[in-house]
C-alpha cells in the first residue's frame, strides 16, 4: 500500500473514531447512567469509628 | 468492609512535607539566580545540582504523593470497595518514599543521567518502575474488583496517567549501565532528544494534567456540592486529550536538529490540544457555576476556581508558545519558566491544595479544617505569589528574547549575553519574592493540617454498598 493511501486511511479511521465517540457519549440511551455518574462524588461516606480494624474484606 | 484510608493519610502528610522541601529548594535556587554567591562555593549546593532536585521534588514527591493520596481515596469511594491489598498499598507508600530519599541524596552528589525530569540513575529508575507497577496493580486491581458497574471518569484519568507514566518512564530510561551510578542511554543524537521530549512533554500531559484532571473531577463536584456539569463532555475530552498529548513533544525541540516536518507536527498537535484542554477547564468551571455564592465563604472553592483558571490560561499559552515564530522568541528564555510555573503552581499545586483541604477533614472524621481563615490566608498568599512569579518571568523572558535577537546595522549583536543577565536581575528578585510567598503559604497549610490531624483518631469508613446500575434498556453489565 502506498503511503498516501495509508495516511488517508488512518485519517478516516481516526475521524470515524472521534465522531463515533461523540455519538456514543451523546446517545439518549446513556443519559440516565451518565446523570447518575455525574453525582458520584456527592455520595457521602458512612463513617464508623467504633470497631477499628475488626472488619474483614 | 471499610476503606483503606491509612495509605491515603500517609501520602497526604507526605504531600505537604515534600511540598515544603521541594519549594524551599526552589526558593534557594531562585535566590542563587539573583545572588550567585549563595551557592557558598559548596558543590552540593550549586544551581546545576539543586535545580533537578527542585523539579524532581515538586513534581514527583509533592505532585506524586498528592496523586497517590487522591487516586487511592477516589478509587475506593467511586468503586465502593477497599483497595485490593493493604500490604501492596504500604509497599507503594514506602517504596515511593525510598525513591524520593534516593533522589534527594544522589542529585546533590552530582549523580545524574542529564535527562530533564529523568535525571535519576538506573538503580533508582528500576526501583521507580517496580513501585509504579505495584501502584498500577493496586489501582487497576481495585477497579477490577469494583462493586459499581460504572467506572467513574476520574478513574479513567487516573488510570491513563498510571499506564502512560509506566510506558514513558521505562522507554525513556532504557540505558546501558557502566557502573553502579553511571549509565548511557541506548538512544543517540536527535533520536535521544526526541525520546526525551516525548517523555518530557507527556510527563506534563499525563502526570501533571491527566492525573490532576482526575483529581478535579472528584474534588470540585464534591466541594461545590454540584454534579459534574457535562459527563458526556468529560468522556469526549478524555479520549481527545490522551490521543493528542502523545504527539506534542517535538515542540520542545523547535529549530534544533530534529527533522523539520517533525517540528511542524509537534506544533500542529500542540495547537489542537487547546480544544480538549479547554474541554476540561470549561467542564470544571461550569460545575462551579451555580455555586458562585459559595466563593464568598469557601476558600477551598477559591483555590479550585483559580486552579482551573490557571489551567485554562497555561493550556492557551502552551499552544501559542509552540508556534514556531513565537517559539523563536520564547525558547531558552525565562518566559518558559513563567509558563511552567503558571501550570505547576497555578494549576497543579492549587488544585492539590484545594483537594487536600477538602479531603483531610474527612480522613479524620471532622467537618472542616481546624482554621478556615488560615485557608483563606493561604489562598491569598499563594495567589499573590503566583502572580508575582509569573508576571516577572514573562517580562524577563520577552526582554531576554528581544535583546538576544537585536542586531546592529553592521550585523553584530547589540547586547552581550552578560548585559541580558544584568537586565534580568531585578525580575529574579521579584520571582524570588513570589516563590517565598508561595512557600510561606505551604507552612500555613502544614500548621493547619497539624492542628486538624494531630491527635485525631483515624476513622474507619464503612464502604458503600454494591450498586448495580443496570438499566432496563442496557441489560446486564460486568
Amino acid at each position: 500500500m502506498d503511503s498516501t493511501l495509508l495516511r488517508a486511511a488512518i485519517l478516516v479511521v481516526l475521524m470515524i473514531g472521534f465522531i463515533g465517540t461523540w455519538i456514543w457519549a451523546w446517545s439518549r440511551k446513556r443519559k440516565p447512567e451518565f446523570d447518575r455518574a455525574a453525582r458520584m462524588p456527592l455520595e457521602e461516606d458512612a463513617v464508623r469509628t467504633d470497631r477499628r480494624g475488626a472488619d474483614e474484606d | 468492609m471499610t476503606y483503606n484510608d491509612r495509605v491515603v493519610r500517609q501520602f497526604t502528610v507526605a504531600t505537604v512535607l515534600w511540598g515544603i522541601v521541594g519549594m524551599l529548594v526552589g526558593v534557594l535556587i531562585a535566590a542563587q539566580l539573583w545572588i550567585p554567591a549563595l551557592n557558598f562555593d559548596i558543590p552540593w549546593l550549586t544551581y546545576s545540582r539543586l535545580r533537578p532536585l527542585h523539579t524532581n521534588a515538586v513534581i514527583f514527591a509533592f505532585g506524586g504523593c498528592a496523586l497517590f493520596a487522591t487516586s487511592l481515596y477516589v478509587v475506593q469511594r467511586t468503586c465502593h470497595v477497599r483497595l485490593i491489598s493493604d500490604k501492596l498499598a504500604a509497599f507503594v507508600f514506602w517504596g515511593w518514599q525510598l525513591v524520593i530519599v534516593s533522589a534527594a541524596v544522589t542529585l546533590p552528589l552530582g549523580i545524574t543521567q542529564s535527562k530533564e525530569y529523568a535525571e535519576l540513575e538506573w538503580p533508582i529508575d528500576i526501583l521507580i518502575a517496580v513501585v509504579w507497577v505495584a501502584y498500577a496493580v493496586l489501582f487497576l486491581g481495585t477497579i477490577a474488583k469494583r462493586r459499581v458497574s460504572h467506572i467513574y471518569v476520574a478513574n479513567w484519568f487516573y488510570a491513563a496517567f498510571i499506564i502512560t507514566i509506566a510506558l514513558l518512564h521505562i522507554v525513556n530510561n532504557l540505558s546501558i549501565p557502566v557502573s553502579l551510578w553511571k549509565s548511557y542511554p541506548i538512544y543517540t543524537g536527535a533520536v535521544d532528544g526526541m525520546v526525551q521530549w516525548w517523555y518530557g512533554h507527556n510527563a506534563v500531559g499525563f502526570f501533571l494534567t491527566a492525573g490532576f484532571l482526575g483529581m478535579m473531577y472528584y474534588y470540585v463536584p464534591k466541594q461545590a456540592e454540584r454534579p459534574v456539569y457535562s459527563y458526556r463532555l468529560s468522556i469526549v475530552h478524555f479520549w481527545a486529550l490522551i490521543s493528542i498529548y502523545m504527539w506534542a513533544g517535538p515542540h520542545h525541540l523547535q529549530y534544533t536538529s530534529l527533522p523539520d516536518w517533525l517540528q511542524s507536527l509537534g506544533m500542529v498537535f500542540s495547537l489542537i490540544l487547546l480544544a480538549p484542554s479547554w474541554g476540561g477547564m470549561i467542564n470544571g468551571l461550569m460545575t462551579l457555576s451555580g455555586a458562585w455564592h459559595k466563593l464568598r465563604t469557601d476558600p477551598i472553592l477559591k483555590f479550585m476556581i483559580v486552579a482551573l483558571s490557571f489551567y485554562g490560561m497555561s493550556t492557551f499559552e502552551g499552544p501559542m508558545m509552540s508556534i514556531k515564530t513565537v517559539n523563536a522568541l520564547s525558547h531558552y528564555t525565562d518566559w518558559t519558566i513563567g509558563h511552567v510555573h503558571s501550570g505547576a503552581l497555578g494549576w497543579v499545586a492549587m488544585m492539590t491544595i484545594g483537594s487536600l483541604y477538602c479531603m483531610i477533614p474527612r480522613l479524620v472524621g471532622k467537618k472542616e479544617m481546624h482554621s478556615v481563615s488560615a485557608i483563606d490566608l493561604h489562598f491569598w498568599i499563594s495567589t499573590i505569589g503566583v502572580v508575582l512569579y509569573i508576571a516577572s518571568m514573562w517580562i524577563a523572558g520577552v526582554m531576554q528574547g528581544l535583546m538576544w535577537r537585536a542586531f546592529n546595522e553592521d550585523g553584530t549583536l547589540t547586547y552581550t549575553f552578560i548585559e541580558t543577565i544584568a537586565a534580568t536581575k531585578p525580575y529574579y528578585a521579584i520571582r524570588l519574592l513570589g516563590g517565598i510567598l508561595f512557600t510561606a503559604g505551604m507552612f500555613v497549610m502544614a500548621w493547619n493540617c497539624w492542628r486538624t490531624m494531630a491527635g485525631a483518631k483515624p476513622v474507619e469508613v464503612e464502604a458503600a454498598p454494591p450498586a448495580n446500575w443496570d438499566t432496563p434498556a442496557e441489560g446486564a453489565q460486568a
